[in-house]
């Protein structure tokens, strides 16, 4: 009982501030809303994709970034969800969060599925805009994509969580977030597919994109929206959600972690 | 059972030795003052007692359970002030108070009760519904030990409470908290480095450089300094204390 009124007093909270930022929600959306009718009516003519899976037929461009850009409304999420816990430990409440009696783990998690949630709701607004711009999906595809958004949405945010461990200030942060947003979003197979480069012989961008755990993010996405299971898709983004979060957790552990022998007044 | 023994407690950031062999007692119903200069190692201690941090030596019981090892139910015994005002700011006093609630296992009807209980204590519960925001520091820390109260906890941890309030609310606070120790046997624990608030309190620990220069009643104090006033002795024990 306890431990569920401490997770639920998290992801209230959590939902609480994200409704008073209106800011945040409308950015959220139009970013990639933005990317979509710019980058898909620009492109159009420009990339034309063969058929490659998960897609039976030839699709224009725009129902090639769906997944891509679904991805990066997760990312933004899970690097927003950072930036407040690095302003919650600046403010003070994480100390408050630290000292419910649960461990401190659970109190991670907790947060992690609070930006979780967050996460899937923007990404359920911008596949409705999709819909409203006629771009082309399985009818079913919004329920074939939740146990995967869901998924890919926590393990962004545990990304983002174990950054936190390691960027102690909100302005270091910031610009870390340019480190790893862009790098992630660009360097995948949201913008393009991975036989693309390879044909264009750029071997050292091709590796990248392979080990880029935001492809497998991505893929994991567009083989669900057509109700398709990427085994190995799915592997490596559920893989590096664990292993982000146990690593976040231990570094948030004051008899294991860097937090315990920072100076004094720095959590 | 001792509410918060502390047994040669130690510390040290870098080089600098923030707690030395701290040891002091507080029994349930005391309220015990921990009086130092800034810089002397009160936040620290909080640090430690709240679990933010490990202690490098020494060991913490409250109410008989090591910090160290069983810290959970040691914290389900706690409740706490810190140093600076953690409130969230764009909600209202209200959701601050059921947040808290919350992380301690209490919803519902019987957290709106006690946060209810807990605000007309310091005569503010009709700011339940005001955005924190709009609120002035001395309120805010007022709603911050209001808060700390709502779980009924048998320990209070206080660090400097006092810092932001007036006269008039200073004293008022000091006399909320004996009457809380006398009322409901809590036992309570605050830092200050103002001694005046500190007459009132049973036991007076005197922090300097993180080492205990004292430990007794305000009374005894004065006796062992050869002082007239508590605040002379403390003077007269941090002076003497070599740089």
């Amino acid at each position: 009982m306890l431990w569920f009124s401490v997770f639920e007093a998290i992801v209230v909270r959590e939902l609480l501030r994200f409704r008073y930022q209106t800011s945040r929600l409308v950015s959220a959306i139009v970013r990639p809303t933005l990317w979509l009718v710019a980058f898909s009516a620009g492109f159009q003519n420009v990339l034309g994709i063969s058929i490659t899976p998960p897609y039976q037929k030839y699709i224009t461009y725009d129902v090639y970034m769906v997944p891509g850009l679904l991805a990066m409304v997760l990312l933004f999420q899970g690097m927003q969800s950072s930036l407040s816990l690095v302003f919650d430990r600046e403010a003070g409440i994480l100390r408050l969060l630290l000292t419910a009696p649960v461990p401190r783990w659970f109190v991670l998690f907790s947060k992690l599925v609070a930006s979780a949630v967050l996460g899937v709701i923007q990404a359920y607004v911008f596949l409705a805009i999709a819909a409203l711009l006629r771009v082309d999906m399985p009818p079913w595809a919004a329920l074939t994509l939740t146990p995967a958004l869901f998924l890919a949405s926590f393990t962004l945010a545990s990304v983002g969580l174990l950054l936190t461990v390691y960027v102690r200030r909100m302005e270091n942060f910031a610009g870390t977030m340019n480190f790893v947003i862009f790098p992630a979003f660009f360097f995948s197979t949201a913008l393009y597919p991975a036989w693309k480069v390879e044909e264009s012989g750029v071997t050292w961008i091709l590796w990248l994109i392979t080990l880029n755990p935001f492809t497998a993010i991505v893929e994991l996405l567009r083989f669900a929206a057509y109700n398709q299971f990427n085994m190995a898709a799915f592997a490596v983004t559920a893989g590096v959600g664990i292993v982000s979060f146990a690593l976040a957790a231990r570094g948030y552990d004051p008899q294991k972690g860097l937090l315990g022998r920072k100076a004094r007044d720095d959590v | 059972m001792t509410a918060v023994a502390i047994r040669d407690l130690s510390k040290s950031y870098g080089r600098t030795k923030a707690l030395d062999a701290v040891s002091f007692s507080v029994e349930p119903g005391e309220v015990a003052a921990l009086l130092g200069l800034n810089g002397a190692g009160k936040s620290t201690l909080f640090q430690i007692l709240t679990g933010l941090f490990v202690a490098d030596a020494g060991s913490v019981a409250i109410f008989g359970h090591d910090l160290a090892r069983a810290p959970i139910p040691a914290l389900t015994a706690m409740g706490m002030v810190f140093q600076a005002a953690v409130l969230d700011v764009d909600l209202s006093v209200a959701q601050n108070l059921r947040f808290y609630a919350g992380l301690h296992g209490l919803r519902g009807k019987r957290a709106d009760t006690e946060a209810t209980a807990a605000l007309g204590r310091f005569r503010i519960a009709d700011l339940a519904g005001q955005k924190v925001r709009e609120l002035s520091g001395g309120t805010r820390r007022k709603i911050e030990i209001a808060r700390a109260l709502m779980t009924r906890p048998p320990l209070l941890l206080l660090d400097e409470p006092s810092a932001g309030l007036d006269t008039q609310s200073r004293r008022d606070l000091v006399r909320d908290l004996v009457a809380l120790a006398k009322d409901e046997g809590t036992a309570i624990l605050w830092s200050t480095h103002l001694v005046d608030e500190v007459e009132a309190a049973a036991k007076v620990i005197v922090l300097h450089r993180g080492r205990v220069l004292a430990d007794g009643t305000p009374a005894a104090l004065a006796v062992q300094t050869n002082t007239a006033t508590l605040e002379a002795a403390f003077l007269a024990l941090t002076r003497a204390e070599p740089a």
